[in-house]
């Protein structure tokens, strides 16, 4: 994206690398640590860090919408829920599966992201936000209520299935193999929304994010994009819904309460948002800082309660989030 | 020039404005001074920055450079809601009143302040419905129901409800038919014979050169020529270079 | 014939008289709640996620005044006080700073703010429900069935603070600074008036309103910390339903909403009955988005 002058060896030497180098430098280093990781540190920062991972592909579905296309989902958590839900649906309806247990999930989540994006995306800003969530509340009520299909307030339990390659290959899961499946499962989402969002489509996202009525008097079609894009969001936020079962082995409605939405959206801002790995990077520092608090102050201190404030003075002082701020400060 | 004032003392000073709409440099240092009473007028083509003038002087849109004093004292960066205490009126190009309210609320805004004793409000009101009958008989109509003159009225009215020591006019008469323009002519002599200072930003150029006592001619974001009034003529070179079609 | 008279016989009259009352005290709640929340959206384009949390915090207040004093009209009058303070303090530290900006960060500077004061509730107060003591007791007879004086003193207060609130607006000075600021908020300062703290204001007007329900509820159900949660969706759906930025598209709204899942709640469990709600939001934004009741104000 950056140029490189050609004509001038000079200021080759000195610019050194192109961006695009770097960028990609820089993401092996980080792939490379993230694979070394479990080896590693103790089970319990491995377990960790594996769960900052699936957080971080929810958080960055929705920064599809956030982000790219300037609209506030606290829908989320529905889409999570679902694709959970529709996992534990596959392996517990037919023998455990886990391509199967996928598609069930994305499934799930596809239908779920599509019945309300043809509604919300009726409305534009507060209104959307607001239909999103009311939205994900009705799934919530849905799922604990209905006891018979969903368990109810206990959730589903399950077992993990194996990582299977058609007839190839047939193993179980250990913790490490866990974490290099979540991985490989969201590093590789990371790469494609990234060639999504840069792509022609991406472009128009993010034209309506900056002008939503010019776009439409260009001739798009501006319902049509915004609802492929919640979609997209919904399709894997049910991913990470998906990994999230077949990690923990169960299922339950706590994750289709709007709070994880709302967990969603502090990712996403303390990140850094329209930056896919931002809101990575913000649910890691949340759940960090989380982690610290009841080390430091025990299990009963409402950790929520700081998390809060910095995030208040995060959107005020530091609206493009922690990526912003180490952009700018690399920079200088 | 400067403006001769009764004490020496300019009203209203500017000096040296600069005001950005995003990139744009609409401002580019405009100096003015408005004495004590004084009907000053504010003459150029659209677009050089006549209403910018007023509405940064208002403190509506904020300088990025500059000095706006006020009875002498510095007044820059104060928000509008205490300067239109402190008795600076504004009346805006699109007039603006409250739609939704009636005629006498949108009045009551400005009537509605401490230290104003009942029997002067009620002078007040009857000053405005004398000079302004339309409004007495409209005064519990919503605002948007009134005519475009009407409302020019009661953008004047609401304004002189504050008791202001400067009226900041921009562009009263655009719009109206010639019964109503020479209407809002006697309502400036009025005000001025009150002691009211008035900056008026004006595309009809005789009515100004009438009304006013000094001018000031803009261009592209500075002031080009100032002077008295009396001087200029429709007809004049100044005129004719400045705001010639 | 026979099968009509079959299924009259099958209604139950007296519960679905119970429950229109019913419904229409908490209706009347409801539509207070609402309120609240429809004049900060109105009047600062600022969706108050904290809505509902300043309703909790408010019936606390009540709940504690009342167990100390054991007057309920001074429990309804501390907590609306104290939570208007609190609203005003709220308002100059979080959304004074973000004015001016795209208004998705109040969303998320609300949201922050609600998960604060939900955890201080549940972290001071504790996780358990507390009671408050019903302020009038008695019944009296409705038709023929017998039904608590208090909660009707409950719906008649509602509707009096949201009649007072109109009238306030309408008449008072301060009510027509509000209404300018609304319609033009820079003609509003060129006319003096200081819209600033009008903003704030009218913030902590909504807060006290919020408290305020809280208080005229807590009566009827046990105070905890996520008892603000349920209120401030089922206070959104109103203002969606009713037409946002319109009160008395608000209150009926309200008062319609609660009827029906009054009715509903005599055949299925409460926890479903609110999926009706869910139905209205959704026939509303299919056939008439901009609210059902809008009227325009």
């Amino acid at each position: 994206m950056t140029t490189t002058p050609l004509d001038n060896p000079l200021s080759v030497k000195k610019a050194g690398l192109s961006h695009t180098a770097v960028y990609w430098i820089g993401f092996c280093v980080v792939m490379a640590v993230l694979i070394v990781a479990p080896l590693v540190l103790p089970v319990f920062w491995a377990k960790f860090l594996t769960e900052i991972l699936i957080w971080g592909l929810l958080a960055m579905s929705s920064d599809i919408l956030i982000g790219y296309t300037g609209m506030v989902s606290f829908g989320h958590s529905a889409f999570f829920g679902l694709g959970m839900y529709g996992a534990a649906g596959a392996l517990l309806l037919f023998p455990p599966n886990l391509w199967l247990a996928i598609l069930f999930g994305l499934a799930g989540a596809g239908a779920a992201a599509l019945f309300v994006a043809y509604f919300s995306t009726r409305l534009r800003d507060i209104y959307f936000a607001i239909t999103t969530l009311i939205f994900s509340q009705i799934f919530y009520v849905i799922i604990f209520t209905w006891t018979k299909v969903t368990g109810g307030e206990n959730g589903l339990i399950f077992t993990r299935p194996h990582l299977t390659f058609a007839w190839l290959f047939d193993q179980r899961f250990d913790r490490v193999t866990m974490h290099w499946f979540v991985l490989a499962i969201v590093a590789g989402s990371y790469l494609t929304l990234r060639r999504i969002m840069h792509s022609p489509f991406g472009m128009v996202l993010q034209s309506i994010r900056e002008n939503e009525a010019r776009t439409r008097a260009i001739g798009y079609p501006v319902q049509r994009y915004k609802i492929i894009a919640v979609m997209l969001s919904g399709l894997f936020a049910g991913l990470a819904g998906v990994l999230y079962a077949v990690q923990n082995e169960f299922a339950a409605p706590d994750f289709v309460y709007f709070i994880t939405s709302g967990d969603t959206v502090i990712f996403n801002v303390m990140g850094g948002i329209g930056t896919l790995v931002g809101p990575i990077v913000g649910a890691g520092f949340f759940q960090l800082l989380r982690e610290l608090m009841s080390r430091i102050f025990g299990d009963q201190f409402p950790y929520l309660i700081p998390l809060g404030v910095i995030f208040i003075v995060m959107i005020i002082f530091l609206p493009q989030g922690l990526m912003g701020w180490a952009r700018r400060w690399l920079n200088k | 020039m400067s403006a001769t004032a009764t004490n020496g003392q300019a009203l209203v000073s500017v000096e040296g404005l600069h005001t950005y709409y995003g990139k744009s440099h609409i401002l580019d240092g405009v100096s003015l001074q408005i004495g004590h009473g004084e009907v000053v007028g504010l003459l150029g083509r659209n677009g050089v920055g006549k209403s910018t003038t007023l509405k940064t002087i208002m403190g509506l849109v904020a300088a990025a450079q500059g000095k706006i004093e006020f009875e002498g004292r510095s007044i820059t960066g104060l928000p509008p809601h205490k300067l239109a205490k402190m008795g600076i009126g504004y009346v805006p190009e699109d007039r603006r009143i409250f739609r939704l309210l009636t005629v006498m609320e949108n009045l009551r805004v400005g009537l509605d302040r401490p230290g104003v004793a009942e029997e002067k409000r009620r002078a007040l009101l009857d000053k405005v419905f004398t000079f302004f009958p339309r409004l007495a008989e409209r005064r519990a109509q919503p605002g948007g129901t009134l005519s475009g003159g009407e409302q020019q009225m009661l953008a004047i009215a609401r304004a002189m409800m504050l008791e202001p020591k400067i009226i900041l006019l921009d562009e009263p008469t655009e719009g109206l038919m010639p019964r109503m323009v020479s209407q809002i002519r006697e309502i400036v002599d009025v005000l001025h014979k009150e002691g009211v200072a008035i900056l008026l930003v004006e595309q009809n150029v005789p009515l100004t050169l009438e009304a006013s006592q000094r001018v000031y001619i803009m261009e592209k974001g500075v002031v080009r020529h100032h002077g008295p009034a009396a001087e200029l003529h429709v007809e004049h070179v100044v005129i004719k270079q400045y705001l010639g079609v | 014939m026979h099968a009509l008279t079959a299924v009259f016989q099958d209604i139950p009259v007296d519960l679905i008289l119970i429950q229109t009352v019913n419904g229409i005290v908490t209706g009347m709640i409801l539509a207070l709640v609402a309120s609240g929340l429809t004049l900060i959206f109105g009047i600062m384009d600022v969706v108050n996620f904290a809505h509902g949390e300043l309703f909790m915090l408010g019936a606390y207040i009540g709940v504690i005044v009342m167990t100390a004093t054991g007057n309920f009209w001074l429990a309804l009058i501390v907590a609306g006080l104290v939570i208007a303070l609190l609203g005003a303090a709220m308002q100059i530290a979080t959304l004074r700073p973000l004015i001016g900006r795209d208004p998705l960060n109040t969303i998320l500077a609300t949201f922050g703010v609600s998960l604060i004061l939900q955890n201080f509730a549940l972290w001071y107060f504790g996780p358990t429900a507390r009671r408050m003591p019903t302020p009038i007791t008695g019944h009296f007879t409705f038709f023929y069935l017998d039904y608590p004086w208090y909660r009707m003193v409950i719906a008649l207060m509602s509707a009096a603070i949201i009649g007072g609130f109109y009238l306030f607006l309408k008449y008072s000075k301060y009510g027509i600074w509000i209404r300018a600021t609304t319609q033009d908020r820079v003609m509003a300062q060129a006319m003096g008036i200081p819209v600033p703290w009008v903003l704030t204001g009218v913030f902590a007007l909504g807060a006290g309103m919020a408290a305020a329900s809280g208080v005229l509820f807590a009566p009827l159900v046990g105070v905890d910390h996520s008892m603000g949660l349920d209120w401030v969706l089922k206070a959104f759906i109103v203002v969606v339903v009713g037409g946002m930025g319109s009160l008395g598209g608000s209150v009926v709204a309200a008062i319609f909403i609660s009827l029906l899942e009054a009715y509903a709640s005599i055949w299925v469990s409460p926890s479903q009955a609110v999926i009706v709600s869910f139905v209205v939001l959704i026939l509303t934004l299919l056939f008439r988005p901009t609210g059902l009741f809008a009227t325009p104000k």
